[in-house]
């Protein structure tokens, strides 16, 4: 069998670009959440900035307390989301008013930190749809951090043996012996917020509240439900003021569609079914056989 | 006490022991209200000097609660007050007369000290069917409400009912029951809501206008600033505990029995005006519900006093700012610095390389030229 | 062919310019003790809202593309079959394999948790994430660094070959072996980089919201790759001449500006596909914005005109100095598009900053000293470079 170099070339040259040119006929399905996944959902109407969720957070996480010294004395205030503070609650301003916001991992119905993670430190559960974090499995290269579109999850940067730190709806508090939902995980910040601001269920339930909510007080909320398709869809649910737009909490317009949904769709096109590296890797391997063959004739 | 007093003795001028103890009670009332120490010696000057102010009380719809818990006060105690502080003209529960000859002191006193008396009313006032469910001496409630307030000097609502109907204008309020500033309304009249209302808040206003004829600043509600400007939040002894997020989740919980804050549970202080946390109840430390374990309840508040559930949480918007230890992390910050010397040091780096490499090329070039040739 | 084989440049290892080198790793040793003890924080700016600073900007992305000169001469020699280009081979092998085993020293500085690396390549629990990226770029660094390593020893096995001791026998028995399998080698040296250049560009296509626009595309791998084949042949003209200079061996000129030719016709691709790509996508507006962003943008497209101009000028002249000017060019224009994704255009929001820390700087000046001290050691006792050995030894 005799292939001329040009032939080779053009095989060669057209598995190079599909090795790097994306094939938009891959997009990938969109992910919907499971029947199961349980939730939470945050109404900043109902929030009193009392912060009742963030020491109960720590307590329930065994998280270390975050000094700040305000006004000369050490207050367990953390500025945000960090290496010891996996929940917070910050105040917004927003055209003269003030709004209180709660951040914590969102639970992303299709995450991309999930998408990113090497070797499935971060996973999300089949059935909960809880983002966990599993530290034998984290090499700590921090993608996690690049991907997430809210920042949620953060690294011990003062500690020489560091982890990633996030909310993982105090799935080590779901016990059998509770009620419903609360065998799944029990978060803590749910259990003790005083005005139930927060409340932890299954994410259908969740949304139904919340659309209810916007049905019945249509003047209170600003018309729409956080996460119920943003970023894909989170299990964690947002309602706002009317006039305080998410924005201004800090809930980026991240649109519709989840992130890994791009990327996932380039890569999965780029790599599909390794048809083009096994190409490339053949061709290549074909063409040095010949050229050296070739060398080997004129130097004989 | 109550001896000296009913031997006759004038404590404001017998002895020193007494002298002493009369006025730290005008210290105290004179705090109350917010005047420096001299004030309360004036006061103690004044009323020690015979011009006691003249007090008309009228009872309505009410527990006499706010009288009795003025009569706990130890120091002024019972005698001193009626005998030393005030000249107590008229009072139904206090007096001994009864009958006519109570109606006629009444008007008797009205008659005295006309102009400047000063009425204090302590209960609602009913208004349906012509004021019919409450009369005394044959006159409705109404009546002598705008008889007595006609002529008087100043005129003080005690309590929340005789402030805004309290819990006689509770929901479905059958006797339509209302406050005094809405009876005699176009009237000055200074409100003391509470459930009971603290008697030095009475005690302070009532000195300072015998001593000085005026009447503390007042809130839009008629309420004195310098007793209701600040919420229960603002000076409580448990903020500590909500600044830290440390709340009390069941009645009789640990967090409970630690002294957490009892915002949970109800407590109305975040959108309550008034001392309580400051200035207990008949000197007993603690004697204020926040003090005793259980939510405040908004008693001096017309839209939270037997109107919202008593252990129902209220609304951030009820919030006084949000100033001190508990500020909160703002939704955007600047984070992440930039070291002056790790600049020069990658400027360096940058710039040497850069021309490191044009200064070889430069080198090479001739070079380059002539080794080809 | 009628190369001059290789040969070792021999002389002394202990110069001057080896002493600033050897002051630059004890700095960055220095400060890469910190970070083991301490924790990142303590050696690096990096942070939460900027977790990736120039350890992996610039070490390991730009770095791999420099050292992507194995990979483009590879591809020029043995799949084009230029022969011509032979005598760069083995130097653009070595400097490949120094570039990815710094970036993948790189990497153990960088992570956290750097204990569990092994874990990468042998699947913990069994669970591979095939669609994370970084997998695919670890895996491969992995692999292509061990594959340069191997299609560079041929170097050391003929010098150990001849010279009596242990390593004889190993010489003797792994030489022929590797000769067979070079072919095999070589075509995985051309698979690995392909795939994880542009992989290192897919990286970025998660960050939908967190990368600008003007720098956000599904382009990016295609952009990666364009623009590490272009810095690649960079880093070997660069490479040559310097070596040249310093080891006083014969200048490839000729030979090097003909390279001047490809590297101009792959930047001006990088150029056009990056242009069109933000014109097609309707984001031209954003380069007129007059804000930092646009200014950098512009930045980089000038950066890169200018490189593809001075080289497709330089092509014929047989100017070595306007050829390394060109050269620099490249380098400068792809690791400022590298630098940019990575970091310039990289804003994660909620009033993030970074700028590296004296650390960060020190631990990467360390890294490339060591580098730079590697090949300098094994130029001098190991056949890398073309031509006879200098009569008097080397400058450097």
């Amino acid at each position: 069998m005799k292939l001329s170099r040009r032939e080779l070339l053009t095989g060669l040259a057209a598995a190079g670009a599909a090795a790097a040119v994306p094939s938009p006929a891959e997009a990938r399905d969109r992910k919907v959440a499971e029947a199961g996944s349980v939730g939470m959902l945050y109404d900043s109407t109902l929030c009193i900035g009392c912060r009742a969720c963030v020491v109960k957070c720590k307590e329930a996480n065994q998280l270390p307390q975050d000094r700040a010294t305000l006004n000369g004395a050490p207050y367990d205030a953390p500025p945000d989301l960090n290496g010891t503070t996996k929940n917070v609650i910050k105040l917004a301003a927003a055209g003269g008013r003030s709004a209180f916001m709660k951040s914590q991992c969102m639970h992303c119905v299709d995450p991309a930190c999930v998408s990113v993670c090497m070797i499935g430190a971060l996973a999300k559960n089949a059935s909960t749809g809880i983002v966990t974090y599993d530290k034998d499995g984290c090499v700590g290269c921090r993608y996690c951090q690049v991907a997430c579109p809210f920042n949620v999850p953060k690294f011990n940067w003062d500690k020489a043996a560091p982890q990633i730190v996030k909310c993982e709806l105090c799935r080590h508090r779901g016990e059998p012996k509770k009620p419903g939902v609360r065998q799944i995980a029990d978060p803590a910040c749910c259990e003790v917020c005083p005005r139930g601001a927060v409340v932890y269920g299954k994410r259908s339930d969740l949304l139904q509240e919340a659309q209810r909510r916007l049905k019945t007080q249509p003047d209170r909320y600003e018309a729409k439900v956080y996460g119920d398709q943003d970023a894909g869809g989170t299990q964690v649910l947002y309602l706002t003021a009317k006039g305080v737009p998410f924005r201004a909490l800090g809930l980026p317009d991240v649109g519709d569609e989840a992130a890994p949904a791009l990327s996932e769709s380039i890569s999965h096109g780029i790599y599909y079914g390794m048809v083009a590296p096994v190409a490339l890797f053949g061709a290549a391997l074909l063409t040095i056989r010949k050229n050296r063959k070739q060398a080997d004739e004129e130097g004989a | 006490m109550f001896e000296i007093a009913t031997r006759g003795h004038d404590p404001a001028t017998d002895d020193a022991f007494g002298r002493r103890d009369f006025l730290k009670v005008c210290t105290l009332a004179a705090a109350a209200v917010g005047l420096p120490a001299s004030a309360a010696e004036k006061m103690a000057q004044k009323a020690s000097s015979g011009a006691k102010p003249a007090l008309i009380w009228l009872h309505f719809q009410e527990c006499t609660g706010c009288s009795e818990s003025l009569l706990r006060t130890s120091a002024p105690d019972v005698g001193e007050l009626i005998l030393s502080l005030v000249s107590l003209d008229y009072h139904e529960t206090l007096m001994a007369a009864a009958g006519h000859q109570a109606e006629k002191t009444l008007h008797d006193a009205i008659a005295r000290s006309k102009g400047k008396y000063i009425c204090i009313i302590e209960g609602a006032i009913p208004t349906k069917a012509s004021g019919a469910f409450c009369k005394v001496g044959g006159r409705t409630a109404v009546d002598i409400v705008n008889e007595t307030a006609a002529s008087a000097g100043a005129i003080i609502a005690i309590g929340s009912c005789a402030s805004f109907g309290g819990i006689p204008a509770a929901d479905p309020n059958p006797t339509g029951a209302q406050g005094a500033p809405q009876v005699l309304a176009g009237k000055t009249v200074v409100t003391l809501p509470g459930c009971p209302a603290n008697p030095y808040n009475l005690l302070g206003t009532a000195l300072q206008y015998a001593t000085f004829g005026t009447l503390p600043a007042l809130d839009e509600l008629g309420r004195p600033k310098f007793a209701y400007g600040r919420v229960i939040h603002e000076d409580c002894p448990r903020r500590a505990h909500f600044d830290a997020g440390r709340f009390a989740q069941r009645f009789g919980d640990e967090g409970h029995r630690q002294g957490y804050c009892l915002y949970k549970l109800g407590c109305k202080g975040p959108a309550t005006h008034a001392n309580c946390s400051l200035n207990h109840f008949v000197e007993v430390p603690g004697a204020w519900p926040i003090g005793i374990g259980h939510p405040c309840f908004g008693c001096t508040e017309q839209k939270l006093a037997f109107r919202a559930p008593l252990h129902s949480t209220v609304d951030a918007k009820d919030f006084p700012p949000l100033t001190g230890p508990g500020t909160y992390p703002p939704i955007t910050a600047e984070r992440g610095g930039i070291s002056p010397l790790a600049t020069g040091l990658a400027g360096l780096a940058v710039g040497a390389a850069a021309a490191g490499g044009y200064v070889a090329s430069r080198k090479i070039s001739p070079d380059g030229e002539k080794k080809e040739e | 062919m009628s190369h001059p084989k290789p040969t070792p440049v021999g002389g002394k290892l202990l110069t001057p310019f080896f002493g600033v080198l050897l002051l630059f790793w004890a700095l960055g040793t220095a400060a890469g003790t910190v970070r083991f003890l301490q924790g990142l924080g303590a050696a690096s700016a990096m942070n939460d809202g900027y977790p990736w600073g120039i350890w992996i900007a610039v070490d390991v992305v730009v770095g791999t593309a420099l050292g992507s000169g194995g990979f483009a001469v590879a591809l020029l020699v043995y799949i084009l079959n230029r022969g011509k280009f032979h005598p760069l081979v083995r130097p653009a092998l070595l400097t490949s394999a120094l570039g990815y085993t710094a970036g993948a020293t790189a990497i153990v500085f960088d992570v956290g948790r750097y204990w569990n690396l092994w874990k990468v390549p042998l699947a913990y629990n069994g669970r591979y994430n095939w669609t994370s990226g970084l997998l695919e770029v670890a895996l491969c660094v992995m692999a292509y660094t061990a594959v340069l390593w191997v299609e560079i020893s041929p170097a050391f096995l003929e010098r150990w070959k001849e010279q009596p001791g242990p390593l004889q026998g190993l010489a003797r028995f792994a030489l022929p072996l590797v000769e067979k399998a070079f072919p095999v080698v070589l075509a995985f040296g051309v698979v690995l980089p392909a795939m994880h250049q542009s992989t290192l560009g897919s990286l970025f296509l998660v960050s939908v919201t967190k990368l600008h626009k003007l720098w956000h595309t599904p382009f990016l791998p295609a952009l990666f790759l364009v623009s590490c084949v272009g810095m690649g042949y960079a880093a070997v003209v660069v490479e040559s001449v310097f070596s040249a200079r310093a080891f006083r061996r014969p200048l490839e000129t000729r030979m090097l500006s003909d390279l001047a030719g490809i590297m101009a016709g792959l930047t001006a691709v990088f150029l056009g596909l990056r242009l069109v790509d933000i014109v097609l996508r309707g984001r031209l507006g954003l380069a007129f914005a007059l804000d930092f962003h646009a200014l950098v943008f512009w930045l980089e497209v000038a950066l890169a005109a200018v490189a593809a101009g001075m080289l497709w000028t330089s092509r014929g002249t047989r100017d070595a100095g306007a050829l390394l000017r060109g050269a620099f060019a490249v380098m400068a224009a792809g690791g400022l598009y590298r630098v940019d994704v990575y970091l310039t255009a990289f804003d994660p929001g909620n009033g993030w900053r970074y700028f590296p820390s004296v650390g960060e700087i020190l631990v990467t000046l360390g890294i490339v000293a060591v580098e730079t001290m590697v090949y300098i050691y094994i130029v001098r006792k190991y056949p890398i470079l073309a031509g006879a050995p200098a009569p008097a030894g080397g400058r450097a």
